[in-house]
């Protein structure tokens, strides 16, 4: 179970030294000559027109230098969105669609002179009926935007590109099977919640215009800089080269970082106007308010399935929350469901997603981004199938798999090609493990102290690392935002005189340890000591054009881009030493700082003296062209396919209802790893918040649409007595779609989650006559759930 | 109003606006930017700082009751270029990821160890209560406490994960 990839060494951080003495740079912590600083008026109402704005009080408070509203910036467009049915003005105009919408912007002098005029600042408002609950918002009872006639902007269904005819036939197919004798039918409505992705960092922007070379710097904690910059570029009609954004240190993006925002624009716009710096940073209500939601879901899975454990068919018809305005992929994220369907399963999957708007935040990616909410419909029904047919639900999902030999190159039941997989190997290696078995051996323990005690386990399949680039062609283009490069990634090597590199990527990390891991694959591609390399990203004045971190993508695409970008540096490299060592090109290999012929590690060059070469052309052997660096573009064939399986162990408090995770077991497969400590971290970090989800987060909207839990107080977060430390495994079974043969974890920790707690509460409440309990499980609810079994028992 | 403290081993003062937070102070005027803001309600914990031996979220307090105080940040913990002992445990044990509570996270982890020099894996968690971490689940936080818990009483840390599981 250990790796197999010659990458696969534990490399301590590079980023880390500064960041552990306070001395790395966050974009709140950039403070320019004489910056200005916003606050924004935000509507108190979910729904309302927006009879006048009077800002002139405001304006002549002191420190005041400018307030904006739509009417300053309606001629800069709608803030670009992928198939932006519905998109968002800057500033509100004329009408209010959830509650914190931005209706003026403040410039002054200081960020209290700011806050302070923003009571000064009077809006009257007529308030319009509220979309708030999904069935009503499908039912189109009120609609959230005139002119937009129904509230449903798009509905999915899978199989993916099957007709409504297919649909039906497929719908037939599966009442055939619920009209066979001896099946049993099990259907649970379940709740997906919405979620504050809560980055600990509140986003910022800084931008400042240089007038006399009318260029434009914008700083911003994005996990995509390159659509800032360029969206910055098309809307303040700036050319791209004139723009420099910069995402310096990023606290955490979780998702909630990659769309653009009217804020990430609007400050270059007022840098512009005033011909001075300004920033902004959100506040932690606004950053609840106002940064993207995550999930939404409210759904019903359906399976079909004999008494022995052999399903026939899944179903979920579930209706998926927008939000008020498009943003970035907000009706693409269910789609990443439909991508995932039935997980690892081989049976017959029809999928239904009415996707709606309603008067709160929009959604958009948070962690996982539709692939944990189809895998929590998934794995929960799966669980409750095999306890109502009474069988182990490892068992039921051995019969169920996708056989191992349907790989490389199987196909999902919704219509999906998937890379490498082999889902019994890994839910048997889980099985087989000490950690799992010593899980056991606690439940039995802690069942004859009479606790209540559940362990719960669920499987998952995501895909992540999206490629190849032709899904533009399906509508997922940031074309609005002048990137074209959607799914492809890219990376620029270069080998100085002195033997040293430099790698330039456009990808960013938000903690994922970017400069440490490109470090580790150019050092291994090209044998220079990890301490000479230096890897530069958040910088488009230098970046190869491309598209940022998201979607578990960076190591998959722009990682293999940058190991292409290495291979093509090494084999120029490689023409040079073997001219140099009067050797063959092939015998050529390179360690330690320089290259050398194979078995005669004596005869060597070191890479100053290639590059000295490399620089003074006509000593190029063969007339080839000088200079030693490379860029590549790499498009993968395919999304990679991780999975894994997960357990875990839980008490439950029948006084309280209180939940506490006793014991964790992970086995994942990512294919090969770079650095195995980083993949770990990816990991843990995405279990906490899958367990978040399942006990404690909840977006809380009341039936006027004001958020209930904009405060962290309000919005309780897994703290470090809140979760156990995590026993992680692995199983290697690498990706065939890039070359380093590596799929993505950033999400993987996140999708397995939060099914399996519910599904191990669910496990201990289960001798009570609990079936389900939605999420999040805090303890009123679980408590309700032991009252209510106990009143129908 | 005038204001003067210790600021890492430094004497400090200052004019402030009285409703001036602590956090403010130090990010603002003494440019100690390694002090995060987080939430300003004290919740996150990214802006806590040591005063007077005991950690306080500098959002919770006003400058001006911070006269005369004796202040350690980020930026004061490590002595003559050498990490402090906690410092090096976030960076061997891989601590932190986005590094944003980090600092706050480390100076919480430095006063427990200072109560509690050889905690368990429960109290190292009890802590580290009030300091929220999104990117790390707290497994590689309580690891990296452990080991500089260790250092600190002379002994010989356990060794990492992946070098038991290699
Ligand atoms: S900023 Fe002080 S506790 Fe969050
Ligand atoms: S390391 Fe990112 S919040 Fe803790």
């Amino acid at each position: 179970m250990s790796t197999t990839s010659a990458l696969g060494g534990v490399v301590r951080r590079r980023e880390d030294p500064a960041l552990i003495q306070g001395k790395g740079l966050f974009v709140d912590d950039v403070n320019l000559h004489g910056m200005l600083h916003v606050a924004f008026v935000r509507s108190p109402f979910a729904h309302a027109k927006i009879t006048s704005v009077d800002t002139a009080a405001a304006q002549a408070m002191r420190g005041v230098r400018a307030v904006y509203t739509a009417d300053d910036v309606r001629h800069l467009g709608l803030l670009p969105a992928q198939a932006a049915a519905v998109g968002r003005p800057l500033l509100a105009d004329g009408e209010v669609n959830h509650m914190g919408e931005a209706v003026a912007m403040i410039v002054a002098e200081t960020r209290a002179q700011a806050q302070d005029a923003v009571d000064a600042v009077e809006a009257d408002y007529d308030r319009l009926p509220v979309v708030i609950d999904l069935k009503e918002a499908l039912a189109n009872t009120n609609l959230v935007h005139e002119g937009v006639e129904s509230n449903t902007l798009i509905t999915w269904t899978a199989p993916f590109g099957m007709e409504e005819d297919g649909l039906n036939e497929l719908r037939a197919k599966i009442d055939g099977y619920k009209a066979q004798d001896d099946v049993v039918v099990v259907s649970l409505e379940m709740v997906n919640q919405r979620l504050i992705p809560v980055a600990i960092e509140p986003r910022s922007v800084v931008a400042e215009w240089h007038a006399g070379y009318q260029q434009m710097t914008v700083h911003s904690s994005s996990q995509s800089i390159g659509a800032v910059a360029s969206s910055v570029a098309i809307m303040l009609g700036i050319p791209y080269n004139q723009v420099r954004g910069i995402a310096p240190e990023v606290g955490g993006g979780f998702g909630a970082k990659l769309a653009l925002y009217a804020d990430e624009l609007l400050i270059p716009w007022a840098a512009r106007e005033l011909d001075t710096p300004v920033k902004y940073t959100e506040t932690r209500r606004e950053a609840a308010s106002n940064t993207i939601q995550g999930r939404g879901w409210l759904g019903t899975a359906t399976i079909t399935g004999t008494r022995d454990g052999q399903v026939l068919s899944y179903e979920i018809d579930a209706i998926c929350d927008l939000g008020a305005y498009c943003q970035d992929l907000t009706v693409a994220i269910p789609f990443l469901g439909v991508f995932v369907g039935s997980g690892q399963y081989a049976f017959d999957t029809r999928m239904q997603l009415d996707c709606v708007v309603t008067n709160k935040q929009t959604t958009d990616a948070y962690r996982g981004a539709g692939r944990p909410e189809a895998i929590y419909y998934i794995e929960r029904i799966m669980d409750a199938y095999s306890r109502e047919i009474g069988m182990d639900p490892a068992e039921v999902k051995m019969k169920n798999f996708i056989p191992s030999e349907s790989f490389p190159g199987a196909t999902s039941p919704v219509g999906f090609a998937m890379d490498t997989g082999d889902y019994a190997m890994n839910l048997q290696a889980m099985l087989d493990s000490p950690e799992y078995g010593a899980m056991k051996l606690a439940r039995d323990e802690l069942r004859s102290d009479g606790k209540l005690v559940g362990l719960g386990m669920s499987t998952y399949v995501e895909a992540c690392g999206f490629g190849p680039s032709a899904l533009v062609d399906l509508g997922f283009s940031w074309s609005g935002y002048g990137q074209p490069s959607a799914f492809n990634g890219s990376g620029l090597v270069r080998v100085n005189p002195d033997g040293t590199a430099n790698v330039i990527i456009g990808t960013g990390p938000s903690g994922q340890g970017h400069q440490t891991t490109w470090a580790q694959i150019v050092s291994n591609e090209l044998g220079i000591e990890m301490d000479k390399i230096r890897v530069t990203h958040g910088d488009t004045k230098d970046a190869p054009v491309t598209i940022g971190t998201f979607g578990s993508r960076s190591a998959a695409v722009d990682g293999s881009a940058t190991f292409e970008a290495s291979r093509k540096v090494r084999e120029k490299a490689a023409r040079i030493a073997a001219d140099l060592l009067e050797a063959s090109e092939a015998d050529i290999q390179f360690a330690d700082g320089g290259a050398h012929v194979a078995g005669s590690p004596d005869k060597r060059v070191e890479w100053a003296a290639i590059a000295e070469v490399a620089y003074q052309p006509h000593r190029m052997p063969g007339g080839e062209e000088g200079g030693l660096e490379a860029h590549a573009i790499f498009s993968p064939g395919n999304a990679t396919w991780p999975f894994g399986s997960v357990a875990c162990l839980v008490t439950v408090d029948p006084d309280t209802g209180d939940v506490s995770i006793e014991d964790w077991v992970s086995m994942d497969d990512c294919g090969n790893v770079i650095n195995p400590m980083i993949v770990d971290g990816q990991i843990h970090g995405g279990i906490a918040q899958g367990v978040g989800q399942a006990l404690f987060e909840e977006a809380i909207y009341d039936d006027e649409g004001n958020l209930l839990t904009a405060g962290l107080i309000d919005y309780p977060m897994v703290t470090a007595v809140d979760v156990p430390s995590f026993n992680l495994s692995r199983t290697t079974t690498p990706t065939d779609v890039n070359p380093m043969g590596v799929k993505g974890i950033g999400e993987a920790g996140t999708i397995g989650a939060a099914q399996t707690l519910v599904n191990a509460v669910v496990d201990a409440l289960a001798p009570l006559g609990v079936k389900h309990v939605d999420m999040p499980m805090r303890p009123r609810r679980v408590w309700q759930a032991i009252q209510d079994a106990k009143a129908s028992a | 109003m005038q204001v003067s403290m210790t600021v890492n081993g430094q004497a400090v003062s200052g004019d402030v606006d009285p409703r001036t937070l602590l956090v403010h102070y130090l990010r603002e005027d003494l440019r100690l930017t390694g002090t995060h803001v987080g939430c300003e309600t004290s919740y996150c914990g990214a802006c806590t700082v040591i005063v007077d031996g005991k950690a306080v979220k500098s959002c919770t307090m006003l400058t001006a009751q911070a006269e005369g105080a004796e202040i350690t940040t980020i930026e004061g913990l490590a002595e003559n270029g050498d990490l402090h002992p906690v410092q090096e445990g976030f960076w061997e044990r891989h601590g932190l990821q986005c590094g944003f509570c980090t600092p706050g996270m480390i100076l919480s982890a430095v006063t427990l160890l200072d109560e509690n020099a050889d905690p368990s894996e429960d109290e190292i968690r009890l802590g580290i209560e009030g300091n929220l971490c999104r990117c790390t689940g707290y497994h590689n936080i309580v690891k990296a406490i452990e080991y500089a818990g260790a250092k600190l009483r002379g002994e010989e840390p356990a060794p990492a994960e992946w070098e038991v599981n290699a």
